[in-house]
């Protein structure tokens, strides 16, 4: 396998364009789990606690919705933001923050879904202890947010493994430009069909390193946190 | 605002067609504790939950000290089971003061204080679902005297305890209701209710069958329910 050997020596050898790629993977990642949290959560612990018409069928919605197809989203959001779309004069199209924007779109409906889930069980345990003590409904949401933090990275884990992994939505909406816009899911797609396979094999290994040591450090910290805080 | 006289004017509560409470008037004044009795599905957690305004009467009105918001000011509750926060046990604390709308400035004083009144000073720092039942049970106390309360609720609190773990709680009810805190406890335990009881309420199939002076309750109970009840008999209605 002179492939595997070649890939090994690009990771080990600190192979500045394989590392810059991943630098920016990295970065499109975070940032999208980050605005996606930014929406899941609150959105998820609202529809936990708000009872109101059309519930049931949001609930519906926004499960359905952690199985879009990252194409699809990736083509939403270039129709939005192409020159002629609604959100084109701010020539974000082919940009980094065009490919957070995307993936927080396929993650925030992630997080908010499992987020909905983990609060409402809370909810139904924490109800009378919080009403009793008198909590006004917004604060209610950040105690049991608050309080379900360890469940809650679990949520966030999934909306990063989903980001990490998809190629379709980042292809779309930032054109693989390389030094600009290429990814390792992308890389990845476009070397094999090149056949560079030592460049795409060596990110393929850091991809799955990464998930890895992601899942791993998250682990870690619920049972340090499980520990400390029961 | 305040809490007392708590007031039922023929309260009725079901759920569907399943009655819980029925025609229920009653006045709790200040004053020494109130405990409520009588067996199982009786209705004594139905009244300290529409005591406390966790849940709203089907028929007939409660008020507290002549009004109906059912808003929490200076009552508080404990659960049989109380649900500990996830976080440390002063924080458990500090928060009910936050709740509770005590000054910023005053919050650390007052929760140190609350602890040691409960005993729990020295585990502070542990966090809260590690600690025992009895603990737990006593920092749901402390809580709840967070509060500044004029009446206090205890669902059983002390159902699931060992008799030490039981002595302690006592030890805190007592305390309080000898500093002018109104105490309304539901409780399945007669030598506990001999304990701490000034007068005493007597359920049965969601009706008020006794409501009078504890040493009158044990001593002369008036209705058959209330004699059977006492003597350790089933108590089934006919």
């Amino acid at each position: 396998m002179p492939e595997g050997l070649s890939a090994w020596q690009l990771v080990v050898s600190g192979d500045p364009a394989l590392y810059a790629i991943v630098r920016l993977s990295l970065m499109v990642s975070l940032l999208a789990v980050g605005l996606g949290a930014l929406i899941g959560l609150p959105l998820g612990g609202l529809i936990a606690l708000v009872r109101f018409p059309g519930r049931g069928a949001l609930i519906v919605v926004i499960n359905a919705m952690m199985g879009l197809p990252p194409v699809v989203v990736g083509l939403l959001v270039f129709l939005l933001l192409s020159r002629s779309g609604p959100l084109g004069s701010f020539g974000l199209l082919f940009t980094p923050t065009a490919m957070v924007i995307a993936q927080a779109v396929l993650i925030a409906p992630i997080i908010a879904a499992l987020t909905r889930q983990i609060v409402e069980d809370l909810w139904l345990e924490y109800r009378d202890e919080l009403q009793a003590m008198g909590v006004p409904p917004l604060q209610r949401l950040a105690t049991l947010l608050y309080d379900a933090r360890i469940s809650l990275v679990t949520a966030l884990l999934a909306g990063f493994g989903r980001a990490a992994a998809e190629v379709g939505a980042v292809m779309i909406v930032g054109g693989n430009i390389a030094n600009h816009t290429r990814t390792m899911t992308t890389a990845i797609a476009l070397e094999t069909s090149k056949g560079d396979l030592p460049l795409a094999m060596g990110l393929g290994m850091v991809l799955i390193f990464i998930v890895l040591a992601v899942n791993a450090s998250a682990w870690g910290l619920r049972v340090f946190a499980e520990k400390r805080i029961g | 605002m305040r809490e007392l006289p708590l007031l039922f004017d023929s309260v009725g509560v079901s759920i569907g067609a399943t009655p819980l409470l029925t025609d229920l008037s009653l006045t709790l004044n200040a004053g020494a504790p109130t405990l409520v009795i009588g067996p199982n599905g009786a209705g004594k957690s139905t009244l300290l939950r529409l005591a406390m305004g966790l849940i709203a009467p089907t028929r007939g009105r409660v008020t507290w000290g002549g009004h109906q918001d059912p808003a929490p000011r200076r009552r508080a509750m404990v659960f049989q089971r109380p649900v500990m926060l996830r976080r440390s046990a002063l924080q458990n604390v500090t928060y009910a003061l936050e709740q509770a709308g005590v000054a910023k400035e005053t919050i650390e004083t007052r929760a140190s204080a609350l602890l040691a009144q409960v005993g729990l000073q020295d585990i502070a720092h542990r966090p809260a679902r590690r600690l025992s039942g009895g603990e737990q049970q006593r920092l749901a106390l402390a809580r709840a005297l967070a509060r500044d309360p004029e009446l206090l609720i205890l669902d059983e609190p002390t159902a699931s305890l060992d008799p030490a773990a039981t002595r302690a709680v006592e030890d805190i009810i007592a305390q309080a209701a000898d500093s002018g805190i109104k105490i309304l406890m539901a409780s399945h335990d007669l030598g506990q209710v001999r304990r701490l009881a000034g007068e005493v309420i007597f359920l049965s199939h969601g009706r008020l069958r006794e409501h009078s002076a504890a040493q009158m309750f044990f001593e002369n109970p008036k209705t058959p329910l209330a004699q059977a009840f006492l003597r350790g008999d089933i108590v089934l209605e006919t």
